[in-house]
C-alpha cells in the first residue's frame, strides 16, 4: 500500500475539520470538528511510524489521544460555563475580543 | 526464582502466616467502605473501622502464634536445607554464653509476591516478607489501633467529621500494616507515603482552627524534606544492589557483595534522612510536638506509637545496609551518624519537656526523646534492645496520651494545660491515675515495669559495645526523663486543682485567676492549643462558673477500658524480654531479621544497671521537690527563680523557644536561601538591566534627536503626512476583521496559512 | 514500477471502503442540521480510524482509540450536548453568517496539501506488507514511553491533572 492513501486521507479529514471550525456557530460543534483535525493528525503520525519502522509514532499517538481528552475536559467545561451564563452556546454572540 | 522458592516455604508455614497479606487488605477494603457508605451507616462508619481492625488483629495473633511455633519447631535438617536453597539472612552460628546453649537456628522468612505492574522486563511486586519483626509490628499495629478506635468512638463522638475521621485512621492503619509487612522498597515507599498522607489529614482534622491547619501543614512539609532521602536512598541502593528486594538487599549487603563502600554509605545517609524526618529525631523533630494539635488518638496513634516509629522500624528493617555502611560495632569505632543523632534527640528533647505547660507536648517530646533512644540503640548495635523498646514504648506512651485524652474529655473542660486546668485529679479519676502512674513508671525505667528491661537493656549495650559517650547521654537521659514526668504527673494530678478541674472536681477556686497571673512566667501562648471538637462549645464560655453536669467520676467505660488494658500490657509486654529473669524470647523470635550478626547482648548484672536507677531515683526527688516548692501551694524561696536569676531565666527563655530551632528555620534557612536569591536579582535588575535599558534608551534618545532633525523635519515630514492617511484608510477597511468572532479568526488563520503553505510549496518546486 | 504481486488487493479494498466511511462521515459532522446526529457521525469516523491503525500494524493505538475517544470523549460530548440542552430535532441556525467562508479555506488547504503529498511522496510504499505485518510489541511502547518518552509523559500527567481540576473549578455552580 502507498503512504500516500493515508497520508491524503488524513489531508481530506483535516480540511474537513478545518471546515467545521470556520463554518459552525455552535461551540460543542467546533471542538468536535478539532478531534477530527487531531484524528487526521494520527492516522498521519501512524503512517509515517509505519513508512520508518520503530515505535515512536505510536507514542506520540498515544500521546496525543490523552491531550484531547484533556482537551475534550476542559473545552465542554468552559462550554458549560458560558451556556450558564449566557444561555446560549452561540459562538457569534461572543465577541468580547472585538477590536 | 522466588516462586518456587516461597512455594517451598509456604507449605512449611501455617495459614496465617502464608496469608498475613490479609492484614493491610481488610482496613484498606474498610477505608473505602466507610468512604462509600459510612455516613449511611448507625454508627457512622466507625463499625467498619473496627471491624477490620479486629481482624487484623486475629489474623496478626495468628501469624504471631504460627511464627514463634515456626522458631521453636525442632529444625534438624530442615535449616540445613532451607540455608542451600539460598536462604536471606545469615545463619547465626552457635552462641556462647549461658542462654542459648544449642545451636540457634536460623529461620526463613515467609516471602510471597506477586508482579503488580511491569513495564517492559522491568517488574515491580507487591507482597509481604514476614519475619519476626513484620510479625511483632503487625501484631503492635492491629493491636494499638483497635484500642485506638475503640477509643476513639467516645472521644470524637458527635464530631461533625466522625465517619472522616474512622476512614483516615483506617487508612492509615492500612498504610503502615502494608508497609512493615513490605518485601521490596517500592511497597515500603507507597505505605510510608500513605501514612504520611494520613498523618497531615488526622493532624488538621479541625482545621477551622488556623494553628491546626498549620501544624498539618508543618508537619507535612518537614517530613517531605526527609521523604526526598528515601527516595534518592532507594534509587542509590538499586543502582548498588540492582534489586528492590528487602531480602536481597540485607543479604547482599551482610555479605559484602557490592562495589563501592562510600556509596553504600551515602545510601545509608539518605534513607537515614528519611528516618530523621519520620521519626522526629534532631534537627527535623519540630514538628512532632506541633502534631499534637491534631485530636489525642491520632496523637496517640499515629505520633506516639506507631507512625513515628516507622523511621526506627525502616532502620531495624534493612539493617545490614546500616550497619555496613556506618561501620557499626567496628574495632575502634566509638561514634556513627545513627548513634550521634539518636543521642542528640534523647538530651536535647527532654531539655525541651521540662518547660511544657501542655501535657501533650510533655509527652509529644518525651515520645521525641524516647525514639532517640531507639535509634541510639540500632547506632550502637543494640538491635533486638531497639526493637523491644518499640515494642514496650508503643504500650505504655499510648497509654499516656490516652490518659491525657481521658483527663480532657471528661475532668478540663478539653484543655490541655497543665498549669491552667488540671491539677488534684487523683482523687475523682482513679483508672486514669492509676494506669498513667503505671506507664509513667514504665516509662521512667522503673524496675519491673516494660520501659526498665527495654531502656536498660539498650543502655547497657552501649556500655558493653564501647560506645561509652552514649551509655552517658543514655543514663542521664533516664534522670531528665525521671524528673520532667515527675513535674507533668506533679501538674496533673496532685497539687490543688485549678480551672477546669476545679470545676469537675467541684471546687471553686476563686484564686484561680490569680494563679494564672502568678505562674504567668513560662507560658508560651499554648492556651490556645484547646482542642475545640464538635461539643467542646457547650462546656466553654458560659458554663465557666458552674459544676460540670456529666461525668462524677471517671471517664466512660470506652475511654477507660483501653486504658486498663493498656496499663496491664505496660508492665507485662516487659516480661517477654526480662534478662533479669533469663527470659529471652523476643530475642529468640526476632533475631533472624538482623540480618548480619551484631554483639551478643551485654549478660544482665544489676551492678550495671545500678547507675542508671540511682539517677532514675535522684531524678524523681530532685523534681519532687522542686515541684512543690515552685509549683505546690505555700511559698518557697525557689518560686519565680527562673525570673529572678539571670543564667535560669536564660535557660528558661532557651528552653521555651525551643532552642531557637523554629526560628532557625524560618528566619535563617529560609532567608539565606531565598533572600540572597531576591536580592542577587534585584541587584541585577537595578544594575545590569537598568543600566542596559538606560544606556539603550540615552543611546537611542540621542539617535533619535539626530534623526529627528536631520531626517524626519526634513525628508520624512512629507512621506508621514501622507502614510498617515494611507494607514487610516487601512485600518478603516481592515476594522471589520477585528469582529471578536472566533470563527472569522479561525478562517482568518487557516487561510494564511493555506497560503503560507502555498507560497512555500510554490517556492520548493 | 510495481510489480502485480506488491499490490495487496485486499488491504487497498479494505482501506478504500473504510476510507469512504470516513469521509462521509466527517461531511456528516460537519454538515448535520442535528448535534446529536453530528456526533454519532463522528462516532463513525473514530471507529473508522482505528481500523485504520489496525491497517497500519497500531493495535495498542487502535485499541485506545476505542477506549478513550469512543468511550469517554464522545459520553463527554453527548453529555456537553444534552448540558446545553441542544434540540433533538434539526436546527436552523447550526451555522455561522458566514460559513462559506470555510469552503475556499479548506479546498485551498486540501488541493495545496495533496499537491506537496503527491509531489513529495509519489508511490513511496509502506514498509512491510501492510496488513499482514507483526502486531507492534506492547512491551517496546511501554519501553518507549518510560524511558526516551518519560519526560513528556510526566508533562501529561500534569496537563491532564490540571485539565481535571480545571474542568471541576468552571464547571461548578457555585
Amino acid at each position: 500500500m502507498l503512504v500516500n492513501e493515508f497520508l491524503l486521507l488524513g489531508a481530506i479529514l483535516f480540511c474537513i475539520g478545518v471546515y467545521g471550525v470556520i463554518a459552525r456557530k455552535n461551540a460543542v460543534m467546533v471542538l468536535m470538528s478539532i478531534e477530527l483535525i487531531l484524528n487526521s493528525v494520527n492516522i498521519n503520525l501512524l503512517a509515517f511510524d509505519r513508512l520508518h519502522g520503530g515505535s515512536d509514532g505510536n507514542v506520540f499517538a498515544l500521546y496525543i489521544i490523552a491531550v484531547a481528552a484533556a482537551e475534550v475536559g476542559v473545552g465542554l467545561a468552559m462550554v458549560l460555563l458560558i451556556y450558564r451564563n449566557r444561555k446560549s452556546i452561540s459562538l457569534d454572540e461572543l465577541s468580547e475580543m472585538k477590536g | 526464582m522466588f516462586a518456587s522458592e516461597s512455594e517451598a516455604v509456604v507449605q512449611s508455614a501455617g495459614w496465617f502466616l502464608e496469608n498475613a497479606w490479609l492484614i493491610p487488605v481488610m482496613p484498606a477494603v474498610a477505608f473505602f467502605l466507610i468512604i462509600f457508605f459510612g455516613r449511611r451507616m448507625p454508627r457512622g462508619g466507625s463499625e467498619f473501622g473496627i471491624a477490620s481492625m479486629v481482624g487484623a488483629l486475629v489474623v496478626a495473633s495468628g501469624a504471631a502464634y504460627q511464627w514463634i511455633n515456626r522458631v521453636s519447631a525442632p529444625h534438624e535438617g530442615e535449616g540445613e536445607a532451607l540455608r542451600s536453597v539460598g536462604g536471606f539472612g545469615r545463619a547465626v552460628a552457635a552462641e556462647t554464653g549461658e542462654a542459648a546453649a544449642e545451636v540457634v537456628h536460623h529461620v526463613e522468612p515467609v516471602i510471597r509476591q506477586w508482579v503488580w505492574w511491569q513495564s517492559g522486563g522491568t517488574e515491580f511486586s507487591i507482597g509481604q516478607h514476614i519475619d519476626g519483626l513484620a510479625v511483632m509490628a503487625l501484631l503492635l499495629v492491629a493491636f494499638i489501633s483497635t484500642l485506638v478506635q475503640l477509643y476513639s468512638t467516645e472521644y470524637v463522638n458527635g464530631d461533625r467529621r466522625y465517619t472522616h475521621f474512622f476512614a483516615s485512621l483506617t487508612l492509615f492503619s492500612a498504610g503502615m500494616l502494608s508497609m512493615v509487612l513490605a518485601p521490596n522498597m517500592v511497597q515500603l515507599i507507597l505505605g510510608w507515603e500513605i501514612m504520611g498522607l494520613c498523618s497531615f489529614m488526622l493532624i488538621g482534622h479541625w482545621w477551622e482552627e488556623h494553628a491546626n491547619s498549620r501544624a498539618a501543614l508543618k508537619a507535612f512539609f518537614t517530613v517531605r524534606v526527609g521523604d526526598m532521602g528515601l527516595l534518592v536512598g532507594t534509587a542509590m541502593l538499586l543502582a548498588i544492589f540492582g534489586t528492590l528486594d528487602i531480602a536481597g538487599i540485607n543479604e547482599m549487603a551482610a555479605a559484602g557483595e557490592f562495589e563501592s563502600k562510600s556509596l553504600l554509605m551515602w545510601a545509608a545517609v539518605a534513607l537515614f534522612i528519611a528516618c530523621i524526618g519520620k521519626s522526629g529525631q534532631f534537627p527535623l523533630h519540630t514538628w512532632l510536638p506541633d502534631a499534637m494539635a491534631g485530636p489525642t488518638p491520632v496523637s496517640s496513634l499515629l505520633h506516639s506509637s506507631t507512625m513515628v516509629v516507622a523511621g526506627v522500624f525502616l532502620v531495624a528493617r534493612i539493617y545490614p545496609v546500616f550497619h555496613v555502611g556506618f561501620d557499626i560495632n567496628m574495632e575502634g569505632q566509638s561514634v556513627n551518624l545513627i548513634a550521634i543523632i539518636g543521642g542528640i534527640t534523647v538530651l536535647v528533647a527532654a531539655g525541651l519537656a521540662f518547660v511544657q505547660n501542655d501535657i501533650k507536648k510533655v509527652l509529644a517530646y518525651s515520645t521525641v526523646s524516647q525514639l532517640g533512644y531507639m535509634m541510639m540503640g540500632l547506632g550502637v548495635g543494640a538491635w533486638t534492645a531497639a526493637v523491644f523498646h518499640i515494642f514496650t514504648h508503643a504500650f505504655f506512651k499510648c497509654c499516656l496520651f490516652l490518659a491525657s485524652g481521658s483527663i480532657a474529655h471528661t475532668a478540663s473542660h478539653h484543655s490541655f494545660d497543665m498549669k491552667k486546668d488540671m491539677g488534684g485529679l487523683w482523687r475523682k479519676m482513679p483508672i486514669t491515675f492509676g494506669t498513667w502512674m503505671i506507664s509513667t513508671a514504665a516509662l521512667c525505667g522503673v524496675p519491673f515495669f516494660s520501659g526498665f528491661f527495654s531502656k536498660d537493656e539498650i543502655i547497657d549495650s552501649a556500655k558493653h559495645n564501647h560506645y561509652t559517650i552514649f551509655y552517658v547521654v543514655g543514663i542521664i537521659g533516664a534522670f531528665m526523663t525521671t524528673a520532667y514526668m515527675t513535674r507533668a504527673t506533679y501538674l496533673t494530678f496532685f497539687g490543688k486543682p485549678r480551672g477546669g478541674a476545679a470545676h469537675f472536681m467541684g471546687v471553686e477556686s476563686h484564686d484561680s485567676h490569680d494563679a494564672h497571673a502568678a505562674d504567668a512566667h513560662g507560658h508560651d501562648a499554648h492556651g490556645d492549643d484547646h482542642d475545640a471538637h464538635g461539643h467542646a462549645d457547650d462546656h466553654h464560655g458560659p458554663a465557666h462558673g458552674r459544676p460540670l453536669p456529666f461525668a462524677p467520676s471517671d471517664s466512660p467505660w470506652k475511654l477507660t477500658l483501653p486504658l486498663l488494658i493498656l496499663g496491664v500490657l505496660a508492665i507485662a509486654s516487659g516480661y517477654l524480654n526480662a534478662p533479669v529473669f533469663h527470659i529471652e524470647k523476643f530475642h529468640e523470635w526476632l533475631h533472624c531479621s538482623i540480618g548480619i550478626e551484631v554483639p551478643e547482648p551485654p549478660v544482665f548484672a544489676w551492678s550495671a544497671a545500678a547507675p542508671g536507677l540511682a539517677l532514675v531515683a535522684l531524678g524523681f526527688v530532685v523534681s519532687l521537690f522542686l515541684s512543690k516548692a515552685v509549683l505546690g501551694e505555700g511559698s518557697s524561696p525557689l518560686k519565680g527563680l527562673t525570673q529572678r536569676v539571670a543564667p535560669f531565666r536564660w535557660v528558661h527563655t532557651f528552653l521555651v523557644n525551643k532552642y531557637y530551632l523554629d526560628h532557625l528555620y524560618e528566619k535563617v534557612v529560609v532567608r539565606a536561601v531565598a533572600h540572597p536569591i531576591a536580592r542577587a536579582a534585584y541587584w541585577v535588575n537595578q544594575n545590569v538591566l537598568d543600566g542596559l535599558v538606560n544606556a539603550v534608551g540615552i543611546g537611542g534618545k540621542r539617535t533619535g534627536l539626530w534623526v529627528y532633525r536631520n531626517i524626519d523635519q526634513r525628508l520624512v515630514d512629507g512621506a508621514v503626512n501622507g502614510s498617515g492617511v494611507t494607514a487610516r484608510g487601512a485600518g478603516g477597511a481592515l476594522q471589520p476583521v477585528q469582529s471578536g468572532k472566533v470563527s472569522m479568526y479561525g478562517a482568518l488563520l487557516f487561510g494564511a496559512a493555506a497560503v503560507g503553505a502555498l507560497v512555500l510549496v510554490l517556492v520548493n518546486s | 514500477m510495481v510489480l502485480a504481486t506488491d499490490i495487496q488487493v485486499a488491504q487497498n479494498i479494505g482501506f478504500g471502503i473504510i476510507a469512504a466511511i470516513m469521509v462521509l462521515c466527517a461531511v456528516a459532522v460537519v454538515a448535520a442540521r442535528n448535534v446529536v446526529r453530528a456526533a454519532l457521525a463522528l462516532v463513525m469516523v473514530m471507529a473508522g480510524a482505528a481500523a485504520q491503525y489496525v491497517l497500519l500494524a497500531a493495535e495498542f493505538v487502535a485499541v485506545t482509540q476505542v477506549l478513550v475517544y469512543i468511550g469517554a470523549v464522545m459520553v463527554l460530548f453527548l453529555f456537553g450536548v444534552m448540558l446545553t440542552r441542544a434540540k433533538l430535532g434539526a436546527e436552523a441556525e447550526l451555522n455561522n453568517k458566514n460559513w462559506a467562508w470555510g469552503i475556499p479555506v479548506a479546498l485551498v488547504m486540501f488541493v495545496v496539501m495533496a499537491w506537496a503529498l503527491v509531489d513529495g511522496f509519489e508511490d513511496t510504499r509502506l514498509g512491510g506488507t501492510v496488513g499482514d505485518a507483526a502486531p507492534q510489541d506492547t512491551a517496546v511502547i511501554s519501553d518507549l514511553i518510560f524511558k526516551p518518552y518519560v519526560l513528556p509523559f510526566w508533562a501529561l500527567s500534569f496537563v491532564l491533572l490540571a485539565a481535571v481540576i480545571g474542568a471541576i473549578v468552571l464547571a461548578r455552580k457555585d
